[in-house]
């Protein structure tokens, strides 16, 4: 398949993850849909390194992927700490900064 | 044969998307992802780059997977958070109500998946439209382990470095985030910290001030 | 050196103003009275300078100008801060200082312990300054600044107790009607400045022969603009419905203002323009008849009115009506000599008007007053004096000026004997209320008031009220002070008076008819060229005037006697009898009523029209609630976009992205 396809199905991954973000309440999944846009990014960008030929998109990747899991692991811990104090796990409910 | 796994791995990645966004439980939606993933992993293999489609089994689905499996049961969270299930709480002005939500991120996500495939498909690039440059297999190419090893050693070192760091500063602030306090409950209860021994009578934090110290 | 002394006289009281003004906190008490009147003496020996420099001239070369600088010069205007020192303006700075100095004199006494000296003295110089700013301007710009200027002064005169409703009213009453004077003046100015181009005097009278036909439509309108004017300043009708009620002024005000000055400006505005008016016969023929009618009206009005200031008021509008008369028939000198002896005896009776509303304890009403004459002896004087020269009767001075403007009214013949006629009826009724004043104040049974001066004490209120309309006041600052007196008690009253009394009964002698022309010939350069100035000759009319002035004068007391000393009853018997007429007297002919339902009341529709329905509707509600609506819409659609949900911020960050991408893609 040409490499084409691959950023199609790239592109597709990554509205759907935003299309996620927006319409989910519970913040798990949230962070699930952001997952999800992640890796349609890395989807292209290997794609990209496939057609250069070079190595530079897959490390980026891979940078990728390890931001990723930081960032899985702190929000996760908000989420708990959230959850410990007894407060609803939705980010409706969260909104102090509303104007 | 190459195609037929493509299509394969493509309906795999998409429908794990789609499980993701739409399933209720967000632990369905965990597993989801987990197929998602491992779809992701088979085109990372067709596209030729081994280590990455490994480093994603392992690292993604293997170990971030694992940890949001414990947080979703620690959690829950079942019931809260279906689209379209309870009217928002709250008033906004434009009446964020899940219906109009829902229609917004659809219009957001609809909008930009047709830019974006128009700015991919739409170029005309010649580039894309061919299989990628020439590929001879060999220990030392493109996607080994060695290559990517090398690559990160050498031209990558920052990058690689402040990843590292990145993961221990993560590591660090998730242990502070979710360890307890000294105790489960006793919200009344307030922390001393270095901070309030020298901060003056009658400061402190707006909450605080009002009454909300504890959110 | 004339002009040198001319800006000296202008000087004077502006400094007198000033220094009153910005010093009165470290004058005590009576300084700022001594100050003004410093100032106003000084003025007057300056305009006796002017006179004797005058006079070294030859009079054909009398007519002197100076300018300080160029107010502005732009196209076609060319204005310049220039005096006209001529015999004309000397003559009435010389009047309008010489009064100005007696009645500063009294006022020291009369105002006395009046919070408001300070403020009083700086007012009345600064009216001063005007008046000779109008008097001595040499361009129609200056004229109408001092003419302004002079209005200003009179509104603060007039409401100087402006704590009075009553006061603050009539102030306002007289500046508005001020106004509409001179928003005269300055179009007369427009119409005439249209064709001359100048605003010079000296260069406009030279020019209007050449530029204006006689009769042309322009130069007519223009003059009855200027006669708007002159009739507002001069109290003629129909624009004298404020003099009365300027009676609220203090004692010393109407004397100076409402009698011997300000009121003649218009007298002297028509002299001075005489050159145009003799061009324009329809404003002078106007002018004549208006002088004319208003000498009658408040002549009748005089009869019934029973406030004592408010009588010599009326007296005053017909006296003026008879100048405005003789400068508008081409009678200037005598038109001028009669303002001269007018300014003595009418200042002398104000005066006097003063002394005995001290004695009454601040009561102005004649149905109140009696039996004056043993204990006023002195204010009795005076005003026999003033009101046999008023009256006309000889050797007194009213008696020479008068008949010297009807004779020349007489001379110019056709429908001119009306107004002679109408002149000696005017006479006659001057000569009947002048005298009913006199005896209802003087005559007849002692009221308490004097009963307790014979005691030697001077009756004070109990309880300070208002005269007009008897509200309770206090003696603070804004209203009349506690003091007050009468001329027999206070010199510096005494002596202005005896001045002015001497004035009034001896000024006649400058211009008796035959034996020495003393006014005319020295005004005649001032009117030199006016085909209408040279003396009558017919002396035949002359002596027959004479008589006739003296009987109906000699008549009017005999009445006046009769009616209000002899028979007392008499006056509430012809009340009766003549009821509607004296309706229509006491009712001041209804003009003030006219002028509320013709002028006041769709004026004051107007504003409310304008107030409630467009300034409500289409300003506050359109405009202002539009705009205020528009933002306030506004910021309520941008506020909601803060309402604190994430998803919504992100909704909004990724149409964002959209929509850049969705520029880029364009681009491309």
């Amino acid at each position: 398949m040409s490499i084409a396809w691959y950023l199609a199905v790239s592109a597709i991954v990554f509205s759907l993850g935003v299309v996620g973000v927006i319409t989910r309440r519970n913040p798990l999944v949230v962070l699930l849909c952001l997952e999800l846009m992640l890796n349609g990014a890395n989807l292209s960008l290997v794609a990209f390194a496939r057609m250069w030929g070079n190595g530079d998109g897959q490390i980026l990747a891979l940078i990728v992927m390890t931001v990723a899991a930081c960032e899985v692991c702190i929000g996760l811990g908000m989420i708990v700490a959230i959850y410990r104090r007894r407060l609803p796990v939705d980010v409706d409910e969260l909104r102090e900064l509303q104007g | 044969m190459s195609t037929i796994l493509f299509f394969i791995a493509g309906f795999g990645t998409i429908a794990g998307a789609v499980g993701v966004v739409v399933l209720r439980d967000p632990f369905y939606s965990v597993l989801a992802l987990v197929g998602h993933l491992i779809s992701l992993a088979v085109l990372f293999l067709l596209l030729r780059a081994e280590f990455v489609a490994a480093a994603q089994v392992v690292v993604y689905a293997g170990a971030v997977m694992v940890l949001y499996v414990f947080v979703v049961a620690y959690v829950g969270g079942s019931g809260a958070g279906s689209p379209g299930d309870e009217p928002l709480g709250g008033v906004s002005g434009l009446g964020s109500s899940a219906s109009n939500l829902r229609l917004g991120g659809a219009i957001a996500g609809g909008a930009l998946l047709i830019e974006l495939l128009i700015a991919l498909l739409g170029t005309g690039l010649k580039a894309i439209s061919g299989y990628g440059a020439s590929y001879a297999p060999g220990p030392r190419t493109f996607g080994t382990p060695a290559y990517i090893g090398n690559l990160l050693l050498t031209r990558f070192l920052l990058a690689f470095e402040a990843a590292s760091f990145l993961l221990l500063i993560a590591a660090v602030g998730a242990v502070v985030l979710a360890g307890r306090r000294g105790g489960l409950e006793d919200e009344e209860e307030r922390k001393l910290t270095p901070l309030d021994l020298i901060r003056p009578q009658g400061t402190g934090t707006t909450a605080e001030g009002v009454g909300g110290q504890h959110r | 050196m004339a002009t040198t002394y001319g800006w000296l006289v202008l000087a004077f009281p502006l400094l007198g103003t000033l220094v009153i003004a910005f010093g009165f906190r470290s004058l005590p008490g009576h300084y700022a009275g001594w100050i003004g009147t410093a100032a106003i003496g000084l003025a007057f020996l300056a305009a006796l300078g002017t006179l004797i420099a005058l006079q070294g001239h030859s009079p054909s070369h009398r007519e002197l100008e100076s300018s300080l600088w160029t107010y502005a010069s732009t196209v076609g205007v060319n204005a310049r801060l220039s005096i006209l020192v001529d015999p004309l303006s000397v003559y009435m700075i010389l009047i309008v200082t010489g009064i100005s100095t007696m009645i500063h004199l009294y006022s020291i006494s009369y105002m006395d312990e009046d919070r408001g000296n300070a403020r009083f003295f700086s007012y009345l110089n600064f009216f001063v300054f005007s008046m000779l700013l109008l008097v001595l301007a040499g361009n129609f710009l200056l004229l109408i600044v001092g003419w302004a200027f002079v209005g200003a002064a009179s509104y603060l005169l007039i409401s100087f107790w402006y704590r009075r409703s009553t006061a603050t009213k009539a102030g306002i009453k007289a500046f508005v009607i001020n106004v509409v004077g001179d928003v005269g003046l300055v179009l007369g100015t427009y119409f005439i400045f249209k064709h001359t181009h100048t605003l010079n005097f000296l260069a406009t009278f030279k020019a209007a022969p050449h530029v204006f036909q006689k009769g042309e439509a322009d130069i007519v309108a223009g003059c009855l603009l200027l006669l708007v004017g002159a009739a507002a300043k001069s109290a003629q009708v129909p624009l004298h419905t404020w003099l009365p009620d300027a009676m609220e002024g203090p004692t010393p005000v109407s004397a100076l203002i409402h009698a011997a000055t300000m009121v003649t400006a218009g007298v002297y505005l028509i002299a001075r323009m005489h050159v145009l008016f003799e061009l324009a016969p329809a404003a002078q023929d106007t002018g004549a008849v208006i002088g004319a009618l208003t000498l009658l009206i408040a002549g009748t009005i005089a009869l019934t009115q029973t406030d004592i200031k408010r009588v010599i008021a009326y007296s005053t509008m017909s006296q003026i009506g008879y100048m405005i008369m003789g400068v508008s028939v081409g009678a200037y000198a005598a038109g001028m000599f009669h303002l001269m002896t007018h300014a003595f005896f009418k200042a002398l009776l104000f005066m006097g008007a003063g002394s005995i509303i001290g004695a009454m304890g601040g009561e102005q009403s004649l149905e109140k007053m009696g039996g004056f004459r043993k204990v006023l002896p002195f204010t009795f004087a005076c005003f026999i004096i003033g009101g046999l020269a008023l009256s006309g009767i000889p050797p007194f001075s009213g008696f020479f000026s008068k008949d010297d403007i009807l004779l020349v009214t007489a001379e110019r013949g056709g429908w001119h004997w009306a107004l002679y006629v109408a002149g000696y009826v005017g006479a006659f009724l001057t000569a009947i209320y002048t005298f009913r004043m006199i005896f209802r104040a003087f005559y007849g049974e002692p009221v308490a008031e004097a009963r307790e001066l014979e005691g030697g004490h001077l009756h004070h209120a109990e309880v300070p009220t208002n005269p007009a309309n008897g509200e309770v006041e206090d003696t603070d600052v804004g209203f009349p002070g506690p003091h007050h007196t009468v001329a027999e008690r206070a010199m510096p009253m005494k002596v202005a008076m005896t001045v002015l009394a001497i004035g009034a009964i001896g000024a006649g002698l400058v211009q008796v008819p035959g034996l020495d022309d003393i006014i005319v010939n020295f005004l005649r350069p001032s009117f030199a060229g006016s085909p209408l100035y040279e003396p009558h000759t017919k002396d035949g009319l002359l002596i027959f005037g004479m008589v006739l002035g003296t009987v109906l004068g000699l008549a009017g007391i005999a009445i006046a006697y009769r009616i209000w000393v002899a028979k007392p009853g008499t006056s509430a018997a012809i009340q009766a009898r003549f009821k509607p007429l004296y309706e229509l007297s006491v009712n001041k002919w209804y003009f003030d009523e006219l002028i509320a339902f013709a002028v006041v009341r769709p004026a004051a529709s107007v504003g409310r029209f304008a107030m409630d329905t467009f300034e409500r509707v289409f300003v506050q509600d359109t405009m202002i609630g539009g705009t205020t609506g528009l933002v306030r819409a506004g910021s309520a659609a941008v506020r909601a976009v803060q309402n604190g949900f994430l998803r919504y911020y992100a909704a909004l960050l990724v149409l964002g992205v959209a929509g850049v991408g969705f520029y880029f893609l364009l681009q491309a």
